[in-house]
């Protein structure tokens, strides 16, 4: 779209304009102090044909909420209007049952009969108006939904009590009474039942609109060495951001001085604020508790992940759970079919009920009609996984879609890789061991040094661990790496090496005592290193990547869900088992090259389970696009990882617990919900029908059937709403 | 049987037959989307019902469907695009938006929150 792109060039404070039709994004750089982003917007607008939007999404919690009070109340008001009407029409139904009503004379209850006539007709209109009109425009579109159901029931009702009264000539001895209690009662107790749903279902988005609430409104930017508090929609890739205590961090970045505590509750679900240093990520709609930082923004607008985290949830909640496709399928020809079925039921009570049999018929028919709810079928499955979804969202844990929720509930098998998910991923230095004339911290003083000069991540687990003992690393010189052994090179003037004990067997030097300090270390899964000094062995020093806190507990936690639990790795036999055993993992798959993690996984399957890997996402991307289920450890902002179905924004590995946990209470939920309106519908149509009042004389009144069918629904959402007080069993 | 059965019972098939005749098989009309300039866009009135409710787009370029809620029934408040993990809060009386690329032709549904409400996006 060259037009635009030269037309936003034209700007002013406008540099550079580039339009991209796939992203549906336009990439202008622009001088803040300079532009009007509203012309922006309205160029854009006006040239292309596209509408801009504002990040990070385009609901507003204020409109759905405006617009269901604003329905709640239009339902009330036409509920509470045909209860009013219902009660004198009710009496007046079953005058045998009135005191007064009892005595008096058959014309005089026609009378009153035509009354009610009169006083049903602004039920019909005003209360019922919604079902007629609503009828109406779905047969426009040749479809039938529920108000066809309910002004097809209601209006039969109605015309026959008109005619029976009018003209009770021509109907057989015994019919000529009305039902215009019928018509009250259903259409109060179906505005009642929409009413409640109502209610019930403006909860069921809490989540998600919880989310959008995060996002701050401004932030205070330091342009041109002046500090400005803009709007967050106006911030920029590179801007340096200040946050002072208890503010939000309004955008993604990096910390680039100061430190503080980082509440990340609200994405993490991890109660305990998490220390921010120069360099460290920090994410947006986060809250800083006492320290004051500046920070350099790095994710803005509809990248951030907060942003991101909104958008995957949304997703979610619109998707299908495999599960639905049956009830789809069945909703589909459900109302057409239950017109027929009333006719047939009409039918059959006219040729082969007792008399009066056209009253029965009718009664019959007009129950059918009212009892059979489409609406409790169709809501059963999208209902409970919104709040499933939107529930997981606030434990830090995203679900794609409902496919993946289906087949997290199904896992019995959880692949855990080692390195940074069992495992921070870094290595730390863990032990260090004198012999004869050096002390521990001369022995990490050299070892150190020489390692300074490595770049392999065992060798900066050595240094960083010096500096932590704040000892003074000498520098190195003749450096040599000395393949699968150790490195070498002059400290102080002496020969400094540091290896393995193939480097010592090499060298024909003996170990000594320190030998079973390093077969100690190693069965405890550590990376022992020999430090020679001038061709004498004067110690050892070890390095572990560290568990995390939690992953015991978490591993422990999958156990009880009846999980087996596996550990895939690329280190050693031993060491891996040694890992296996200290968190509690039985079965553990060692030595696997990191592209073979996904045949492993193919090879559990093919024992008939059904696994989730769980990794992080770029290594880990073919196994956990192989299994049944992918899980990816989140990494900071990093939130829509490709590959995954579930992403754990914590890192934690108690999310996979919480994820699997969520799955399955929620499809038990949606499970209930089918089962429920499935059962509610095959039972009560034909008992609407009257299939039992062969056998046990059993008729269900239609009212009987409105209340039943309002019921119906308002407990399919009711039930999905019991998922917002779902917490994780092992919560801390 | 007397004459009164004989009408009811041949009245109420024919009623069937019509009704599913009706709602299953009749044919239906299909919209076709405006093509306007890049971008397929087609204003779809909610109403009881998507007017239109059948949309051909072509494939490979972007499509905005405009939903206007001319009603206040919360049937029909959100509508859903399952298949492009679109979904939209649909205030009344007010457009709303969604835009998409569907890359695959194909038949494609989308429908109200509870399947009441059914349109079709047929992308060749």
């Amino acid at each position: 779209m060259p037009r635009l792109e030269d037309a936003l060039r034209r700007l002013p404070g406008i540099l550079s304009a580039e339009v991209s039709l796939g992203q549906g994004e336009v990439r202008v750089e622009y001088v803040p102090s300079l532009a009007d982003l509203a012309l922006v917007r309205r160029t854009i607008e006006a040239e292309s044909g596209y509408r801009t939007t504002s990040a990070p999404t385009e609901l507003s919690p204020d409109a759905e909420r405006e617009a269901h009070a604003h329905e709640y109340r239009t339902l009330f008001n036409r509920f509470l209007f045909a209860a009013i009407i219902a009660i004198p029409v009710l009496l007046s139904s079953y005058p045998q049952f009135v005191p007064v009503l009892r005595d008096l004379p058959r014309g005089t209850l026609r009378l009153i009969w035509f009354v009610d006539a009169l006083l049903t007709l602004p039920v019909l209109l005003y209360s019922g108006q919604r079902f007629f009109v609503g009828a109406w425009r779905a047969l426009e579109h040749r479809a039938a939904d529920m108000n066809t159901l309910i002004a097809v029931g209601t209006g039969a009702a109605w015309i026959y009590s008109v005619a029976a009264i009018s003209v009770p000539r021509i109907f057989p001895p015994g019919t000529e009474e009305p039902f215009f209690d019928v018509v009250a009662v259903v259409i109060a107790l179906v505005l009642l039942g929409q009413a409640l749903e109502l209610r019930a279902r403006g909860r069921t988005s809490e989540a998600i609109k919880k989310l959008i609430g995060l996002q701050p409104r401004t932030a205070r930017v330091i342009r041109e060495g002046r500090e400005q508090d803009i709007p967050v929609e106006e911030m920029l890739v590179g801007d340096l951001v200040l946050v002072r205590p208890g503010e939000k961090v309004p955008v993604d970045g990096i910390v680039a001085d100061g430190a503080s505590a980082v509440d990340q509750s609200m994405l993490t679900g991890e109660p305990i604020p998490v220390e921010k240093h120069p360099g460290d990520e920090v994410i947006g709609a986060t809250i800083n508790t006492t320290g004051a930082f500046r920070f350099r923004a790095t994710k803005v607008g509809k990248d951030t992940a907060l942003a991101q985290i909104v958008r995957m949830v949304q997703q979610a909640q619109a998707s299908k759970a495999p599960i639905q496709r049956i009830a789809d399928v069945v909703s589909g020809y459900f109302v057409p079919a239950m017109l027929i079925v009333a006719v047939l039921t009409f039918v059959a009570w006219f040729d082969f009920g007792p008399q009066p049999r056209l009253v029965y018929a009718l009664v019959t028919a007009v129950s059918v009609l009212v009892i059979a709810c489409p609406c409790a079928l169709g809501l059963a499955t999208p209902i409970s996984l919104m709040v499933g979804v939107g529930k997981a969202a606030e434990f830090g844990v995203l679900i794609r879609n409902g496919a993946a929720l289906q087949a997290a509930r199904d896992v019995d098998t959880v692949v855990l890789d080692k390195t940074g998910t069992i495992t921070i991923g870094k290595p730390v230095l863990t032990n260090v061991v004198a012999t004869g004339a050096h002390d521990e911290n001369g022995v990490l003083r050299l070892a150190a040094a020489v390692e300074k000069g490595s770049e392999h991540p065992l060798g900066a687990a050595i240094v960083q661990g010096a500096r932590e003992r704040e000892l003074s690393i000498p520098s190195a010189e003749n450096f040599v790496a000395l393949p699968g052994r150790g490195v070498e090179a002059r400290v102080e003037g002496r020969r400094v090496a540091l290896g393995n004990r193939a480097m010592l067997d090499e060298r024909q030097l003996a170990p000594g005592e320190l030998e079973a300090v390093a077969t100690r270390l190693a069965d405890e899964g550590k990376t022992p290193m020999y430090v020679v000094v001038d061709e004498r062995v004067t110690g050892l020093v070890a390095v572990a990547d560290a568990v995390k806190p939690d992953s015991v507990a978490a591993i422990r936690g999958l156990k009880t869900l009846g999980v087996q639990v596996v550990m895939i790795t690329g280190d050693n036999r031993r060491t891996a088992d040694a890992i296996g055993h200290a968190v509690g993992i039985d079965r553990v798959l060692a030595e696997v090259l990191p592209a073979e993690k996904a045949l492993q996984v193919r090879r559990l399957q093919a024992e008939g389970r059904k696994v989730a890997m769980v990794g992080d996402g770029i290594n880990d991307a073919p196994a956990l696009a192989q299994a049944d289920v992918g899980m990816a450890i989140g990494t900071g902002t990093d939130v829509a990882i490709e590959a995954s179905d579930i992403t754990l924004i914590t890192g934690s590995l108690r999310g996979v617990v919480t994820a699997i946990e969520i799955s399955r209470a929620t499809m038990h939920n949606i499970t209930q919900n089918l089962f429920g309106s499935f059962i509610y519908n095959t039972l009560g149509v034909p008992i609407a029908a009257g299939m039992l009042y062969p056998f046990v004389g059993l008729l269900l009144s239609p009212m009987i059937a409105g209340a039943a069918m309002a019921a119906s629904s308002v407990t399919v959402v009711t039930n999905a709403n019991r998922l917002r007080g779902w917490k994780p069993r092992d919560v801390r | 049987m007397g004459s009164a059965e004989i009408v009811v019972t041949v009245g109420g098939l024919v009623l069937c037959s019509v009704i599913a005749w009706f709602f299953w098989f009749a044919p239906k009309e299909a919209t076709r989307a405006a093509a306007l300039g890049e971008v397929q866009e087609v204003d779809v009135v909610v109403k009881g019902g998507y007017t239109p409710d059948v949309i051909v787009v072509q494939h490979s370029k972007p499509v905005r469907l405009n939903f206007l809620r001319q009603e206040t029934s919360a049937c029909s408040e959100t509508v859903i695009l399952g298949d492009f993990g679109k979904s939209a809060f649909l205030p009344p009386g007010q457009i709303v938006s969604i835009e998409f690329t569907p890359e695959k032709p194909g038949e494609y549904d989308f429908h109200c929150q509870m399947n009441m409400l059914r349109g079709k996006l047929v992308v060749e």
